[in-house]
């Protein structure tokens, strides 16, 4: 009776606990079952295709687009490309002896002067930039210049501004800082112009460009100041910031809000009311604890000892500090809302900087606190790219400007983000060369095995079966990589016919260029690197007539640039040094435990810089090589580390490349003059570069059993031990 | 004797009742215990705002709440021009869910009578009921419209034509949240009407944020608004192409309907200078989409199949900027060539069109063969492979172009958390993951510090700081002490140096412990070294740090092996012979960033890391599977090959000589490249000497001359 009872008891909790269960999870869905089934193939589809208009309803005549006042600037509605269909070059307004620019200025325009882009004739200019200096457009400024609107209407040129650069860096003035107030007409004029916002920005046709110094270099300019990629990146402080704050007016919430953050640890923030005369009528109660704590810290040690720098706003958007922050490799953390980056059409700053909102200032340590230590890593080391790239002179920064412009115009091949935002950046890497990425020695590695040998004969030796060059051609016959071989004759001299050449296998040809035969009106020293349309490979190994290499040397040689595709790699090592007795340059070819420069009479590298040296190098320099009839190949060295910022390569032991000239005979290579060129040479080199761009390497690369004590016949290169140096 | 019974009797009925009450205690523990746990869910969910807020319903379309409007209310406000980011969308709204993600709240579906009842808005059509669903399906989905950061009405407001202005605007406007559109997303991909054609439905949105497929240059607030493919259900039921390098008999299509008489005529000038080349198509009699007639000889073509006959199709500006061709032509993998003139392009702020498109000016576009023809063939192969990997991760459904829209606004509201031009525009291929990509020699002041793993060999660990103390970049020495049964020596012991010596002791005899990035190493130079490398002169370490400063990214070191191609086993070996060919450098004696230590502890398959810490073996090999794997790039052999014995030990032998050892070592090569799926080492030809190595020149003068000598 009792387990009867039990037993339904327990069947009754049983059934409710399965009632519950069921109520629990089956109810749920049932009380939420659509009565009838749906099918999203029963709505209609949001247009109808079949009723896409087919006529045109709006006249025969094209529909302008939008195009009023000069808000509206674009480059399709303010441009004029008929100026840009041949060449992309600037006209530089002559200067004015009453309109003396200031210093900034005139470094722009000596730029521009002495860059590939200057056109003397307004005619063939595509740009027109004024000598009249606009960068500082504050009235209450030393720098301003009055009277610009009627200075402006009298230039020759002007047409409203069509097709003009105005450069700017300051524009309003106290007390509200008017962006767009530039106190005359800039018209259709394209504004190169810096703290530029979204609000005022003509989307795609202004440029903003970053705020620089008094004191920024004109050319060269000093790499970025990352000295490790340490990790974890371990610095004194996380984030940093000193500077002014403006207690009222325009901009001054933000950096008079900062001491929030401020904790005395890692997170230093500290401001100052002194500036201008009358700083005391206007100070608050927390200026002068905050003058005391700003003057406990050093500007350049917290730019040094910090992972990020806060980058806030001023009166205007952008601050120096920016390039500051990123030369220091200091992340910048920006708190600026509303500020267009400078070249941001082109360059990805989420990649080396970390927005922050002005609206959210007290995120920014949270904010800061999740970036990863790899992210850290990376944003670092774009600081660095960027900062190398495009901004540590006026130089880049006009080039880059100009660049952006270029990559506008109809026609032109266009370098897409990939180029713009990995080394070694766009200004080096000319779209006109090749479309594709994969024909630049920096991205891909070199697919093919197969080189062209470019043999420059200028001495004009006579020429029999014995002598060097056959010699070097019969050579060159045996590698297995080479696909053609190239003589730039530059002799008066008429070349040997080519039934005299050595006979060479069936797949390689011979070409003879003569540079004397009427070509390009190029001297004939600039025809040893010009991109000759029969080079069809992407590497040159190039050679003077009396180089003495052997087909293993090339061989290796070869297989070792395969590695370094973007770096010279050769033989012949030549170091350069700083003379401190001469304050000078000095070049040398004795053996040192170190070098900078690897000849090309012996040499291989990527025919890209064929093109680079031809058509990228300044006149000035040019013309330094073509007047003295030397140099050319110091001149390639500074160009590919100048790209590169990597040293040349040598390969292994050999030293003197060269025949010995019989004595008596005339070589350049015995003729004192000619070494004391070559000093002058890059002296003169490392000024218009506006640096010195060579740098030193320790090492040689050998055959990997190279003077092992193994049998030779495990040896891969075995003959070039007994080539010696 | 008739007790006991009865005891027995009061013992089975206390037993029974006993009994009876534990089983009523368990049922009642039971069923307590699950009220408990049907009822968790909701005492968990009452602390949770969520449970108010169930997930939107989006299945009874046919079965909606009716909201009346009337259009008497005033005070609307149009679309403010002015609005930017930093203005007009509430920032406060976000990150009230306590992650850094948008919350995106989806409106319930209404259906919107007037005041006589009558529909003013047409049935949801398919693609915004697809975008909804997409919405709420996704990680940017709240159903809480307090916690949420943006905000979309479920008022389809896709196509302009199908709706009525005023009644959708009032609609809009009386949504509970709606605060003059703050925060709000309009989707809109069909704007305007003739004869004007807007660029931007002229609703009464205020500060909402439009998303939208026909903005120019000078309706799209830069920053604000999300430019968007005009969407074509056509394109979503195309196949996917498989071969983006099959090379097209066309070389450009025109196919586009309402084409601006002006390009026709310049359209057909070209054509007759290009009869080949050219294919220009319009709408047959009697028209339907999906039939294209050839405008010259009149033959049909089948749409859009035929754009998979071309490398290049055009796109005009016709009365709207929006065109479906474009994505028409992506999903057939042909390259679009924009004729537009400040035409915002879709997601134009993450998206790098340059690479996929080519853009042609209005005014130029009778050079369009020209430049075309301008076009290399590998340029070409290059874009349409970006092309497709665009088209499939961003646009091929109406899914994954309203995701992709939600994620420029997330990289909007979290830009510390954005994307870079890389992760939204490179495939996978092209990225370069060189976590050290600065070109740049590292300086010679910072100095290395050198790693020793020791287990017990003493003196000759001993010997070896000694040996490195003479290299004169050494910052510190860190001996990792693997033994954990013997302590190591006291420090009174050790060699006195110039130098800093750190001793760590390790928790358990792994070979992985040699690789951990110990805070004690603050150079980012490591020069990790058994303890038996006692060999090595100072010139060679010193040099081979030399050699490292100009590759930091590589492994720098002495000893080197090869992997081969086993033809027999079909399976990669290790080959320690004499070579002349390298492809990894053991790390017995080898320079390494410090970086590659933390990939090492941290990023390295597991199983691969077990299996070194098991096995007691090919923590070097697996090093160097790491590098290369990342850097594709090979390691850099340093000086010639030396005996790497040490004649005192004796059971130097017992790791690296024994047969079995060599095939264990195989085993490893193999086992990687089949965890990594490739095999990522390279091999190469060279090695580095100082420059002047054995030439013939006055030994003082040598930077470093004490090289290879045994």
């Amino acid at each position: 009776m009792i387990s009867v009872m039990q037993a339904k008891r327990r069947y009754l909790l049983v059934f409710f606990v399965a009632f519950l269960t069921i109520w629990y999870f089956g109810g749920y869905e049932l009380r939420h079952k659509p009565i009838a089934p749906f099918n999203i193939e029963q709505l209609p589809s949001y247009v109808n295709l079949d009723s896409v208009e087919t006529g045109y309803t709006i006249g025969r005549d094209r529909r302008a687009i939008q195009n009023d006042a000069k808000i509206h600037c674009r480059m399709e509605t303010c441009f004029d490309f008929s100026k840009c269909e041949t060449d992309f070059k600037v006209y530089v307004y002559p200067l004015e002896e009453s309109n003396v620019p200031s210093p900034s200025y005139q470094k722009l325009l000596n730029v521009l002067l002495e860059s590939r882009y200057y056109t003397q004739d307004p005619k063939k200019a595509c740009l027109f930039v004024l000598s009249i200096d606009t960068l500082d457009r504050d009235r209450l400024s030393n720098d301003y210049i009055r009277n610009m609107q009627t200075k402006i209407q009298r230039l020759p040129y002007w047409n409203d501004g069509t097709n003009h650069i105005i450069f700017n860096l300051y524009s309003g003035t106290w007390p509200n800082y008017t962006e767009n107030n530039l106190d005359f007409d800039y018209g259709k004029a394209i504004l190169a112009k810096a703290s530029m916002s979204e609000d005022h920005m003509r989307p795609g046709f202004d440029i903003s460009i970053p705020l620089f110094h008094k004191i920024h270099p004109e050319k060269g300019g000093d790499p970025g100041s990352l000295s490790a990629n340490s990790y974890p990146l371990e610095k004194t402080y996380l984030l940093a910031f000193k500077g002014k704050r403006y207690v009222y007016g325009i901009g001054s919430d933000t950096r008079n809000s900062l001491y929030h953050l401020h904790n005395h640890k890692d997170m230093i923030m500290v401001t100052t009311c002194r500036h201008g005369k009358s700083w005391k009528d206007r100070k608050d109660e927390r200026c002068d604890e905050d003058n005391k704590e700003y003057d406990r810290y050093e500007y350049e040690t917290l730019l040094k000892n910090s992972t990020f720098c806060l980058v806030p706003r001023g009166r205007r958007l952008g601050s120096f500090r920016f390039l500051e922050a990123l030369q220091a490799g200091c992340i910048p953390v920006l708190l600026s809302n509303g500020w267009v980056l400078p070249f941001s059409e082109v360059i990805d700053w989420n990649k080396a900087v970390v927005w922050a909102d002005e609206r959210l200032l007290l995120q920014v340590p949270h904010i800061i606190r999740s970036i990863s230590l790899s992210k850290i890593l990376q944003l670092r080391q774009q600081t660095q790219v960027l900062w190398d790239r495009y901004f540590s002179s006026i130089e880049k920064i006009v080039y880059t400007t100009l660049e952006i412009i270029r990559d506008k115009l109809p026609k032109k091949q266009k370098r897409d983000g990939v180029i713009w935002n990995s080394f070694p950046g766009a200004l080096v890497t000319l779209p006109t060369f090749s479309d594709s990425l994969q024909d630049f020695p920096f991205h891909v590695k070199s697919g093919k095995d197969e080189f062209t040998a470019v043999i420059y004969c200028e001495l004009g030796i006579p020429l029999s079966t014995t002598s060097t060059l056959f010699k070097l051609v019969n050579y060159l016959g045996k590698s297995k990589y080479v696909s053609k071989i190239l003589i730039v004759w530059s002799n008066e001299k008429r070349p040997p016919n080519k039934s005299r050449w050595p006979n060479l296998p069936i797949h390689i040809p011979l070409h003879i260029i003569e540079t004397g035969s009427g070509m390009e009106s190029k001297s004939s020293i600039s025809q040893r690197f010009y991109p000759h349309k029969e080079i069809t490979t992407d590497t040159v190994l190039s050679l003077d007539e009396d180089t003495v290499l052997t087909t293993e040397e090339i061989d290796f040689a070869f297989i070792v640039w395969k590695e370094f595709p973007d770096r010279i790699v050769g033989y012949p090592g030549r170091s350069h040094y700083w003379d401190d007795s001469k304050s000078t340059w000095g070049y040398t070819s004795k053996w040192t435990n170190d070098y900078s420069i690897v000849l090309t009479g012996a040499a291989f590298y990527h025919h890209y810089y064929n093109y680079l040296y031809t058509e990228w190098l300044s006149p000035l320099l040019h013309k330094t090589v073509e007047q003295s009839g030397n140099c050319e190949d110091i001149l390639m060295n500074f160009l590919v580390s100048h790209v590169t910022r990597r040293p040349p390569l040598k390969v292994t032991q050999r030293k003197q490349y060269k025949e010995q000239p019989s004595a008596g005979s005339w070589s350049p290579w015995n003729d004192p003059d000619h070494f004391i060129q070559r000093q002058t040479c890059l002296n003169t080199f490392a000024a218009v570069f506006g640096y010195m761009p060579l740098l030193r390497s320790n090492l040689r690369l050998d055959p990997v059993l190279f003077k092992d004590s193994v049998s030779n016949k495990r040896k891969k290169y075995r003959r070039i031990e007994a080539v010696g140096s | 004797m008739t007790l006991p019974p009865k005891v027995t009797i009061s013992k089975i009925q206390h037993s029974f009742t006993s009994n009876l009450k534990y089983k009523h205690f368990f049922l009642g523990l039971l069923f307590i215990s699950t009220i408990i746990i049907l009822s968790l869910p909701f005492i968990n969910f009452s602390n949770d705002p969520l449970k108010h807020f169930e997930k939107i319903n989006l299945n009874n379309v046919h079965k909606l709440v009716e909201v009346k409007l009337s259009l008497e209310e005033p005070s609307r406000s149009p679309r403010d021009l002015k609005c930017t980011h930093w203005d007009c969308f509430n920032i406060y709204n976000c990150g009230r869910t306590g992650h850094d993600r948008i919350a995106v709240y989806v409106y319930p579906l209404r259906k919107y009578v007037d005041a006589n009842g009558v529909p003013v808005t047409e049935s949801i059509s398919k693609e915004y009921y697809q975008l909804l669903k997409a919405i709420v399906s996704s990680k940017y989905y709240t159903s809480n419209p307090e916690e949420a950061c943006i905000y979309v009405p479920s008022i389809d407001t896709l196509n302009e034509e199908r709706i009525l202005l005023n009644f959708t605007s009032q609609a809009l406007n009386q949504l509970p949240y709606w605060s003059n559109g703050e925060n709000h997303l309009i989707f809109n991909l069909v704007s305007g009407r003739a004869p004007d054609f807007s660029t931007v439905v002229p609703l009464d949105v205020g500060r909402a944020l439009v998303a939208g497929a026909d903005f120019d240059s000078f309706s799209f607030r830069y920053g604000f608004d999300v430019a968007m493919p005009a969407y074509s259900p056509l394109a979503a039921t195309m196949g996917q192409i498989r071969n983006v390098h099959f090379k097209r008999f066309r070389k450009v299509i025109s196919s586009q309907l309402n084409i601006d008489p002006y390009y026709l005529d310049v359209l057909q000038s070209l054509k007759a200078s290009h009869p080949q080349e050219l294919l220009l198509l319009d709408a047959c009699h009697p028209h339907r989409y999906v039939t294209r007639c050839d405008v010259i000889e009149a033959t049909h073509h089948r749409y859009p199949d035929v754009l998979t006959s071309a490398t290049f199709c055009l796109m005009f500006r016709g009365e709207r900027r929006g065109q479906y061709v474009l994505l028409e032509a992506m999903a057939a993998n042909c390259i679009p060539v924009i004729v537009m003139d400040a035409y915002v392009m879709p997601f134009e702020n993450v998206i790098d069109w340059k690479r996929v498109a080519i853009f042609i000016m209005e005014s130029q576009l009778s050079s369009l063969m020209d430049v075309l023809s301008g076009v290399s063939e590998k340029k070409v192969g290059e874009m349409r492979e970006s092309l497709k990997f665009l088209y499939d991760t961003y646009f091929s459904s109406m899914e994954k172009i309203v995701l992709t829209a939600l994620d420029v606004i997330q990289d909007r509201v979290y830009p510390h958390r954005a994307k870079t031009y890389d992760e939204w525009n490179m495939l996978p291929k092209e990225v370069n993951y060189n976590p050290l990509f600065y070109p740049s020699t590292a300086v010679r002041s910072n100095g290395f510090t050198a790693v020793i793993l020791t287990y017990d060999r003493v003196q000759s660990l001993f010997l070896l700081i000694e040996r490195l103390s003479k290299v004169p970049s050494l910052m510190k020495i860190v001996v990792v002490w693997n033994n954990q049964k013997k302590n190591p020596p006291p420090m009174s012991e050790f060699p006195k140096i110039a130098k800093p010596i750190n001793v760590i002791k390790t928790k358990a005899n792994k070979l992985s412990n040699r690789f951990y990035p110990y805070p004690e190493i603050e150079t980012e130079a490591i020069l990790h070294i058994d303890d038996d490398i006692v060999m090595l002169t100072s010139d060679e370490v010193e040099f081979a740090f030399e050699v490292w400063r100009e590759f930091p990214d590589r492994i720098v070191g002495f000893p080197s092996r090869m992997h081969v191609w086993n033809n027999v086993t079909n399976s990669w070996g290790y080959e320690s012979e004499w070579l002349n060919e390298i492809s990894m450098v053991l790390t017995g004696a080898a320079f390494l960033h410090k970086y590659w230590s933390y990939l090492y502890t941290n990023a390295l398959p597991s199983n691969i890391r077990d299996w070194v810490d098991e096995e007691m073996n090919c923590e070097d090999i697996a090093m160097n599977f790491l590098v290369a794997n990342i850097t594709n790039k090979p390691p850099i052999k340093v000086t010639p090959r030396k005996k790497f014995k040490c004649p005192e030990c004796t059971n130097n032998e017992m790791l690296s000589a024994d047969k079995g050892h060599m095939e264990a070592r195989s085993n490893c090569v193999d086992r990687f490249a089949k965890i990594f799926g490739r095999m990522p080492l390279n091999s190469v030809e060279f090695r580095a000497d100082p420059v002047l190595f054995k030439d013939a020149f006055p030994e003082k003068l040598k930077r470093f001359n004490n090289i290879g000598s045994l």
